[in-house]
């Protein structure tokens, strides 16, 4: 059966910037406009700003909304403050992850959550599956929600230009809603996945166009341009944001991502806290790790790790870091390698030493 | 639309070839490849002396989204790289045709440069 990909609300816009569109997550989406470079510097130096219309949200409302987000969530629910907003894994009862999610405190008994594009439908029918006795509904609000990321340094200056939202005084991981470009009912959130400072605004898709066109407007003068999908894996990347399918997936825990930071063992039961908690402890079987080379190939997805002739993991991405000029990229190594000062990729029969990471290479 | 000089062959897997008078080729990809790789980061090429027939991988081309091989169009001899491409890859996304050859070679069996497509041949393909 031919696949029908789905488009955003931006498309016209996308075709009109000269946009080269690709088959992505089940969706028709920018790559790039002028080069993958380019827009990865742009978001880094001035501003980007990126269509993520494809991702997915849910809306979590009921008496019983933040206990029962508790239980499916690794990350603590019930503590997330309203107008604030928390990243959080999914997981499934063998710790393997469902997805990776961001979830907005909305009121007491209400809560937005951000899905992965490719993982939404699937999310919301987990999510549903584990609903059990709990005063709770979960609305599937993936049609209602276009989504802009307006990304880099000079973000809130070229937003400012466009709201009064109080945006000087808002935190990251902190949300307002209100008015954008003439737009109501905007949520403007200080969040973002490119390692830049900047904004997430998910906005009625009606409105999508409109703000999208205002915000190109009032940035261009400013440095600010459009970017896509291209950048925003090498921006991530660089900033050793997950990818789910990549650095976490159903074989890949949160405790093996390097993501422990958000299971929160405290809680008395959340799906996977067993499973987990034995990974945490006896260690899991294989971590990920981040890296560079002092070469030009880029070590991509799947090319083999070796110890000496001992193969030990998989790249699970790669790219070129623009940042640093050189390849960057993650892999899955087994227990006891992952500290190991003598790793190589091969690419292409070349075997390429990695400089393993401690820390993301933007902060 | 992607330019196609009317002087040059060329090959299905959008490789440009320029034949000189002495019996040497210059060899590198076209203003379409460079386009659908976007931005060229690394150019892998062989040595002089080294032997291809055609067909063969002579190379490979590495754009930030993916690693490409470079399929010599004719039977040749390499007699130099493109030294300059290691340290600016980005010379194939800006001038193809000129600064960004890639290798220049001795074309060891002539009767197959008939199989090569001029201008019109290969707009066709695109």
């Amino acid at each position: 059966m031919p696949e029908t990909l789905a488009r955003t609300p931006l498309y016209a816009l996308h075709v009109e910037l000269g946009a080269r569109l690709v088959p992505f997550a089940g969706w028709e989406m920018p790559v790039q406009y002028t080069g993958i470079i380019e827009e990865h510097l742009a978001v880094r130096r001035t501003a980007g700003l990126f269509d993520v219309s494809h991702m997915g949200e849910a809306r979590v409302r009921g008496a019983d909304a933040a206990t029962f987000l508790d239980g499916i969530m690794t990350n603590e629910m019930a503590s997330i403050r309203i107008g604030t907003a928390r990243y959080t894994v999914m997981c499934q009862p063998d710790g393997g992850c469902v997805d990776d999610l961001i979830v907005y405190r909305l009121a007491e008994t209400e809560f937005l959550i951000c899905l992965n594009a490719s993982n939404a439908p699937k999310d919301i029918a987990w999510m549903r599956s584990l609903i059990g006795k709990a005063k709770v509904e979960i609305i599937d609000e993936c049609n209602d929600w276009a989504q802009l990321a307006l990304q880099g340094p000079l973000a809130e200056q070229i937003l400012a230009t466009l709201t009064s939202l109080p945006l000087a005084t808002l935190k990251r991981f902190a949300f307002v809603i209100g008015e954008v470009a003439g737009a109501a009912g905007c949520i403007v959130s200080r969040t973002g996945y490119t390692g830049s400072p900047g904004f997430e605004i998910y906005l009625p898709s009606t409105s999508a166009d409109k703000v999208a066109r205002a915000l190109l407007a009032a940035g261009r003068p400013l440095g600010l341009i459009p970017t896509g999908l291209g950048a925003r894996d090498s921006l991530r990347l660089e900033a050793h944001y997950p990818l789910y399918g990549h650095e976490i997936s159903e074989r890949i825990s949160p405790i093996q991502a390097g993501l422990g930071w958000t299971v929160k063992f405290a809680k008395p039961a959340f799906v996977g806290r067993e499973a987990l908690a034995r990974q945490a402890e006896g260690g899991p079987p294989s971590s990920v790790i981040l890296f560079s080379l002092d070469d030009r190939r880029i070590a991509r997805q799947g090319a083999a790790i070796f110890a000496g002739e001992i193969s030990v993991g998989e790249v699970l991405s790669g790219t070129l870091s623009p940042l640093l000029n050189k390849p960057i990229g993650t892999a899955l190594v087994a227990a006891g390698y992952a500290g190991s000062a003598d790793l190589c990729v091969d690419i292409r029969g070349h075997r390429i030493p990695l400089h393993i990471a401690t820390a993301p290479f933007v902060k | 639309m992607s330019n196609v000089p009317a002087d040059l062959r060329y090959t299905k897997d959008h490789e440009w070839i320029r034949l000189d008078a002495d019996g040497t080729a210059t060899i590198g990809i076209t203003d379409h490849a460079q386009a659908a790789l976007g931005d060229v980061t690394f150019v892998d090429l062989p040595k002089a002396g080294k032997i291809f027939a055609h067909g063969d991988v002579f190379g490979t081309v590495e754009s930030v989204k993916a690693a490409s091989d470079l399929y010599s169009p004719v039977a040749c001899e390499i007699l130099e790289a493109n030294g300059a491409l290691n340290n600016a890859p980005d010379l194939v996304n800006r001038e193809p045709y000129t600064c960004a050859w890639m290798i220049r070679v001795k074309v060891t069996n002539p009767a197959e440069l008939a199989a090569l497509l001029d201008a019109a041949g290969y707009s066709a393909v695109l």
